[in-house]
């Protein structure tokens, strides 16, 4: 084999990232191919702010998956903490923008403490806890609003935060993944999580609280989910109890894409946010390249299977390296 | 220590949002049967009868409206009315409601069902009792129940928002839908219909729908899928949503970005008031929707007339409607049945900047 092209493809394989990187430029190339305008800031800012909950989202999504665990009941905590800021405008109890993101940061918590406690001290799986309470808080959801919206109108003021062209949504993305970049890769409480996931037994030989790493997790998860109902009740102008139903999948497949192992141990805030980015170009994409809306799901189906393939292969070449590199 | 400080936070937690649920609740009115005789003299269509209708559920202010209709014509005619609210909004709270008004001895009943199939066995009882059942908003199996009286007839609906369009554009120009999934069967009719009358009539000719897209009724795609269509056709002038999230979510794409291409479609009033108005501050000037109020008193002028026998629930029977605007009514084929019959409401209510203030406060 050629010396050269075996640097090159060991540079690409040699990161996940990277082979996202190149996976994501191929995709913007082919679609501003199709798409002229497709690049434009505007439209940069419209996949952002459209997107912002799938991004946020995800990074929690990351740590409870790195647990080898799941989270399904998102989107539901989500409506909950939506639909109850949004009726606390409707019914004109709070109209603090600030104090409605930290009641919604709240619900989100204690719903998610309430995942990580069944979880870690129940040692019920994490598919089963939190398909219980997915039913639970939608459920909720709909109880609480009586089936009801919270208006356009109800929550006009609290809106223009994530209004299009307000800086709202961006900035809560970037200051939530500045921090989550700095915790995973240098604290203490990021590593346990890896510790957790990657061998949970040899963690907590080597004295780990395996159990409260497991809760912190779930609990960050729900406040994730809890803001992202705030934020999504500001950028869409409504609140409803079957708001995002069914999202939980997209948030996997982005950190599927982005590389995170379903058994735990691996995974990294860029990837996350480059599989998250995939979904969003493609959600994005799909229908402004004159594509039929019949096929749409179909394709993004198949990208993300084509993504997902792609970095198992890659993947499984570093892992093959990193044992030849343990054997010479 | 922890594991109590933990409990302890966990409870409160819980208590402090059990206790907030019922502020947010509606307070539940449950109305009281009007049992009293009535008392006027004169020979009114609905003299002497006592006519039910069942909502769907208590707190719901769109059935509330319908009981309202109803009630107002039933009583203005002289006839008594028991209105009941189910507790929830399940079969099994109609099926209970339903009972008791068989033992009451009701003459009619009129319900919103919550179940296309699951009443059946109480509705047949009740007709065997003699008691003359219709159905109203939504409608059970055909073999249970006299008529239906429907708020959307395809036509209609149809009718009413390519007129719209052609308003909007000023008559010539290019427009897109947005409409739910690919698979929703309302919308789809509504789009054939569109379709078909202006493939049929050359008032039409120079309106060009340029796409049908799919927003599934959710926010996020509903948002991308409008934004592809300003971004895909700058000569757009109007974008027809005739499904709820999906106006409202197009509206405030248009609104926000102060789009020049208008919207209209079926929307909930209070969902869109916000976004309705004649200014360019407004993405919506107008749209339309059900008006409850009618529908529960078309099924009044039903249950009369099923009551007096003027109709008997077969095709092509007619019969008048007090002032209602498309009265007299004639009972037509649902689908392609020759055997059972529904009523077709009437074009659907058009929310404008004049009546929104007053309709969002209803649903």
């Amino acid at each position: 084999m050629n010396k050269k092209e075996n640097g090159i493809f060991r540079k690409i394989t040699g990161s996940r990232e990277a082979s996202l990187l190149i996976v994501l430029i191929i995709l913007l190339a082919l679609i501003e191919l199709l798409q002229p305008s497709f690049l434009a800031p505007q439209n940069i800012a419209q996949i952002f702010r459209n997107n912002a909950l799938t991004m946020l989202m995800a990074l929690g999504m990351l740590c409870v998956m790195l647990t080898a665990g799941i989270d399904i009941s998102i989107t539901s905590v989500l409506a909950f903490s939506g639909m109850t800021i949004g009726l606390l405008q409707k019914y004109d109890v709070i109209h603090n923008t600030l104090l409605l993101f930290l009641i919604g940061a709240a619900i989100g918590a204690v719903c998610g403490m309430l995942n990580g406690l069944i979880i870690s001290k129940g040692k019920v799986a994490p598919i089963i806890c939190t398909m219980g309470f997915m039913y639970i808080w939608r459920g909720m959801a709909y109880v609480i609003s009586n089936n009801a919206w919270a208006s356009a109108e109800d929550v006009s003021g609290f809106s223009d935060f994530g209004k299009s062209g307000a800086p709202g949504p961006y900035i809560i993305l970037a200051i939530a993944y500045v921090i989550f970049f700095i915790v995973m890769k240098w604290t203490r409480f990021g590593r346990r999580i890896y510790a957790v996931g990657s061998n949970a037994e040899a963690a907590r030989i080597s004295g780990i609280n395996v159990d409260k790493t497991i809760t912190l997790v779930y609990t960050i998860m729900g406040l994730l989910a809890g803001i992202t109902g705030v934020l999504s009740v500001s950028i869409y102008g409504s609140a409803q109890p079957n708001m995002q139903y069914g999202k939980e999948m997209d948030v996997i497949a982005a950190c599927v894409i982005g590389g995170v192992a379903m058994s735990g141990g691996r995974g990294t805030v860029v990837g996350t946010f480059m599989g998250a980015l995939i979904i969003a170009v493609i959600a994005k994409a799909l229908p402004l390249v004159g594509l039929d809306s019949l096929w749409q799901n179909l394709v993004k189906g198949i990208i993300i299977l084509v993504v997902v393939i792609l970095n198992v292969v890659t993947q499984r070449v570093m892992d093959r390296r990193a044992l030849a590199r343990r054997e010479m | 220590m922890r594991r109590k400080t933990v409990s302890l936070l966990l409870a409160a937690a819980m208590m402090t949002s059990f206790a907030a649920a019922p502020v947010f609740a509606e307070e539940i009115e449950t109305e009281e049967a009007t049992q009293e005789e009535a008392e006027h003299v004169y020979t009114n269509a609905a003299d002497g009868m006592t006519l039910a209708i069942v909502t769907k559920a208590a707190g719901n202010p769109y059935n509330e409206k319908e009981a309202e209709g109803f009630t107002e014509v039933v009583e203005g005619e002289g006839g008594t009315v028991v209105v009941q609210h189910p507790e929830s909004a399940t079969a099994d709270a109609q099926i209970a409601v339903i009972n008791s008004l068989i033992s009451q001895g009701v003459d009619a009943i009129a319900v919103a069902a919550n179940d296309t199939n699951a009443l059946s066995a109480v509705l047949q009882e009740a007709m065997d009792e003699g008691i003359k059942i219709l159905t109203l908003d939504s409608d059970v199996a055909p073999e249970d129940r006299a008529t239906f009286c429907n708020q959307a007839g395809v036509q209609e609906v149809g009718q009413s928002l390519i007129d719209a369009v052609y308003d909007l554009t000023g008559g010539e120009g290019q427009y897109a839908i947005l409409s739910a999934t690919s698979q929703a069967t309302n919308q789809n009719a509504w789009i054939e219909a569109m379709k078909a009358i202006s493939e049929e009539d050359e008032k039409y000719a120079s309106l060009d729908l340029v796409e049908v897209a799919y927003g599934d009724d959710e926010y996020q795609k509903s948002t991308d899928q409008t934004e592809a269509l300003l971004q895909k056709y700058p000569d757009l002038k109007v974008i027809c949503a005739p499904t709820t999230v999906g106006i409202a979510a197009a509206a405030k794409v248009l609104q926000d970005q102060k789009s020049e291409v208008v919207l209209t479609g079926l929307g909930l009033p209070s969902e869109m008031a916000e976004y309705i108005g004649d200014d360019e501050e407004h993405s919506c000037p107008y749209m339309f929707l059900w008006n409850p109020i009618d529908l529960g008193r078309l099924a009044a002028y039903t249950a009369i007339a099923l009551v007096n026998e003027t109709i008997t629930g077969a095709i092509d029977d007619e019969f008048e409607a007090g002032d209602m605007e498309s009265s007299p009514y004639t009972l037509t084929a649902v689908g392609d049945s020759e055997e059972f019959s529904e009523i077709i409401l009437g074009p659907p209510f058009k929310f404008d900047p004049e009546n929104i203030e007053e309709w969002k406060e209803v649903y």
